[in-house]
């Protein structure tokens, strides 16, 4: 079944065996010398696959450990995903202390991942939140990590591309929340000059702030699109979910739906669709953290060559130029997605040795993957990246080089040092140029 | 708050379903074969909602250990408002053509432990006077194809027991519900190349609570099922015999 364990941005496309751990009590596979963890494929690129190896599909370890309602503290399995978490926690008055863009991920995910989300300027990321977990390595040793416990594990670990061995169950923290709503503000600016003033504004007052970017838009109006920010309402109920319906992408079209032609009309229509320069309102959560997730198999509208996500970290001093020039190749290569997403990040330090997020801006859009424009594209975003000192993300990343990543993340060494033995990536062997 | 008994409640199916009555803090005793997954489950459900959640662990096999296992049950539980079976292997249908004693094993497994029970089953809410009997058959149990009639016949004999069941319970307010899935993509299924027709668990277990909140006697799940083992038992015998199904 190799269909089956894609990942987001369904490409590459590799062959690989797959087995499910039925219980947390399951040792993994003796004698695999290659096998990897598998969350929900919701990473993009190959940091989720493992071609020509064995990917250990973590979905039945779903069961809740333990929950402590007057505290916030969760224990789970690592499969299970944080829309389930949502629909036990949000009733009562609990809320994830981090989520990404979509709740379809596991724990195990976002902790290999240590994902990031709107609030990473107040919360940083969700290894941040992290008390504790049990990592299971291939030879059948069971390692309780902590900030206490097997530091170097859980340093290793938390953004660790799920090498250093399988994630069996995790604890948390959550954070209280007195309503299921967001009190939210939508404004549309036109430049990316305004985007770093309302970040900079924002980020004292807002929990959550993000711009959605029209990347088509070129010359004075770069940049230009809709912030928004946001922070949990006071009043309102607890409810898990706000609707019970969602449509689905059903087949994967035969061309990809998205175009120069396409983009220029999404982006004009989506920016032009709000008339006033704010609007103010309350909405439940999911529409404000999780907007796209109301359509499954989103990702199928690229076509059977699938897509590529670009997304990058520029530090602070370097963030607009180096914004401005990532933007400005874009909209002149025709090329990127209906929806780019802008986000300034703060400097909360996480745990990890290789987290993703530092201090600065952060900027994350798809391409369709027509492989040599696409190629060219990426190699001069990259170029810019690298004179800023970005860094790209490997849980979006299909294409960065070995020299590029080791130079981004300098403690690569010391997670290849705890690295499981029997643990390894398509990813990995890219980037390690094995 | 609802009294369960879940009997295989380490399968998928029943998993999802024991949780979707966790949530309306459900009562439940588990019956299964693996005491760590049970063990995980009663924190799960205990998490999600459930009023007390009890265990015990036994292979469904030993017939012999049924009405102990309900005692146990019903000690924990005090009454039976809704029992679910779901216990079953995929039978490996070319080694039980090559093994007599593998036929009959997995016949016991699919079908006669679960006869088994049921009669125990039956006469307790009988005398109860209410309650639900509901067990996972499946749509192989329509009509037996060559690849796979060990396993359909003994989901044939389990339907076929059911009717009866719900023939003589009706009367004494006792609800029998069968369920039929398709094809459910679970740790029995993991071999199986999966295609449109496949459906998760969660649904099932969606269309295990509708039929038995509804009061239905059988339950094609999802819906669609119906109609194509409708067509798939019009096909006269003379015309199925040729095909490789
Ligand atoms: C629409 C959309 C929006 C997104 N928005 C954001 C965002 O805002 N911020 C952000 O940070 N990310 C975002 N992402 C990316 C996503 O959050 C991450 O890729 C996440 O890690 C995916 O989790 P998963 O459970 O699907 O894991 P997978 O993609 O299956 O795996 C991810 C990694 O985790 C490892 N892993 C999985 N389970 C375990 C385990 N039990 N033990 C050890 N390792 C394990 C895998 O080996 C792999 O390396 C988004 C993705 C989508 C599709
Ligand atoms: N999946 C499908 O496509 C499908 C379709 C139609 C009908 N069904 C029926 O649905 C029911 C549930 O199956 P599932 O799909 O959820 O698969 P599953 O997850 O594999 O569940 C089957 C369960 O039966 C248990 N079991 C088997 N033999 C047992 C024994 N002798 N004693 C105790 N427990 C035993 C297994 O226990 P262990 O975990 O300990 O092995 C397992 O938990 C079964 O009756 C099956 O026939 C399934």
């Amino acid at each position: 079944m190799t269909k089956k364990y894609q990942s987001w941005g369904m490409y590459p496309k590799v062959e690989q065996d797959d087995i499910c751990l039925t219980d947390r009590y399951q040792n993994l596979p003796a004698d695999c010398p290659s096998m990897l963890p598998f969350g929900n494929g919701r990473s993009y690129g190959d940091s989720c696959l493992n071609a020509d190896g064995l990917v250990v599909d973590t979905r039945y370890l779903n069961n809740f450990i333990s929950f402590d309602s007057a505290l916030g503290l969760l224990r789970c399995e690592a499969g299970l995903l944080l829309s389930e978490i949502l629909e036990l926690v949000v009733p009562q008055g609990w809320f994830l202390p981090v989520t990404p863009g979509t709740k379809y991920v596991t724990v195990g995910g976002a902790i290999a991942n240590d994902v990031h989300g709107k609030n990473h300027h107040v919360a940083g990321t969700f290894g941040c939140h992290v008390k504790r977990f049990e990592l299971l390595r291939s030879d059948g040793e069971r390692l309780c990590c902590s900030p206490t416990e097997h530091v170097d594990f859980f340093a290793a670990t938390i953004g660790g591309l799920g090498l250093t061995g399988m994630i069996v169950w995790a604890e948390f923290q959550l954070q209280r929340i007195t309503s299921s709503d967001m009190d939210m503000e939508c404004i549309k600016y036109d430049s990316l000059e305004d985007f770093f003033l309302l970040s900079a504004e924002s980020d004292l007052d807002y929990e959550y702030s993000m711009a959605w970017v029209d990347c088509t838009a070129k010359g004075s109006k770069l940049g230009r699109g809709h912030f928004l920010r946001g922070n949990h309402a006071n009043t309102g109920g607890l409810q898990a979910t706000e609707q019970a319906f969602s449509l689905s992408v059903p087949v994967v079209p035969p061309v990809s739906l998205v175009n120069s032609l396409t983009l220029r009309v999404f982006n004009t229509l989506y920016y032009e669709r709000q008339r006033q320069s704010s609007v103010k309102n309350t909405s439940h959560y999911e529409s404000f953290f999780y907007p796209l997730d109301w359509v499954l198999r989103m990702n199928r509208i690229y076509g059977p060559n699938g897509f590529q996500q670009y997304q990058c970290v520029i530090p602070r001093q370097q963030s607009e130029d180096a914004i401005r020039e990532i933007l400005t190749a874009i909209s002149f290569s025709g090329m990127g997605s209906f929806l780019a997403v802008l986000k300034v990040c703060g400097d909360i330090d996480s745990p990890g040795l290789m987290s993703f997020p530092k201090c600065g801006t952060t900027l994350a859009l798809d391409f369709s993957n027509n492989s040599s424009k696409t190629a060219a594209l990426f190699k001069v975003l990259d170029e810019i990246l690298i004179a800023a000192e970005g860094r790209l993300y490997p849980a979006k990343d299909a294409h960065m080089s070995g020299e590029l990543f080791k130079s981004c993340y300098p403690n690569w060494g010391e997670v290849c040092r705890l690295k499981d033995p029997n643990f390894s990536s398509s990813f990995w062997r890219r980037v390690m140029q094995e | 708050m609802k009294k369960v008994l879940i009997i295989g409640a380490t399968s998928a199916i029943a998993i999802s379903t024991s949780r979707l009555l966790a949530v309306r803090g459900s009562q439940m005793f588990l019956v299964g074969r693996n005491e760590v997954s049970l063990r995980a489950s009663k924190d799960d459900l205990l998490v999600r909602g459930a009023d007390k959640v009890g265990y015990v662990s036994m292979d469904l096999n030993e017939t012999q250990r049924h009405g102990e296992c309900l005692n146990e049950a019903i000690a924990f539980l005090g009454a039976l408002d809704i029992v679910l079976i779901a216990h079953g292997t995929l039978s490996d249908q070319q080694a039980c053509e090559a093994s007599v004693e593998l036929t009959l094993g997995e016949i016991k497994t699919n079908a006669l432990s679960t006869v088994s029970l049921l009669t125990l089953l039956a006469n307790l809410l009988e005398n109860q006077g209410s309650g639900v009997l509901a067990v996972i058959s499946s749509v192989a149990g329509d009509r037996g194809r060559g690849s796979n009639y060990v396993y359909g016949s003994a989901k044939a004999m389990v339907d076929a027991f059911l009717s009866g069941l719900r023939n003589r319970l009706s009367k004494k307010g006792v609800q029998v519900l069968t369920i039929k899935p398709g094809f459910v993509d679970t740790p029995m299924t993991a071999e199986l190349a999966k295609g449109i027709l496949w459906a998760d668990p969660d649904t099932i277990a969606k269309g295990i609570l509708l039929g038995i909140d509804k009061g239905r006697n059988i339950v094609y799940l999802p819906f669609f099922w119906r109609y194509i083992m409708l067509i798939i038992k019009f096909v006269p015998e003379f015309v199925f015999k040729r095909l490789s199904l």
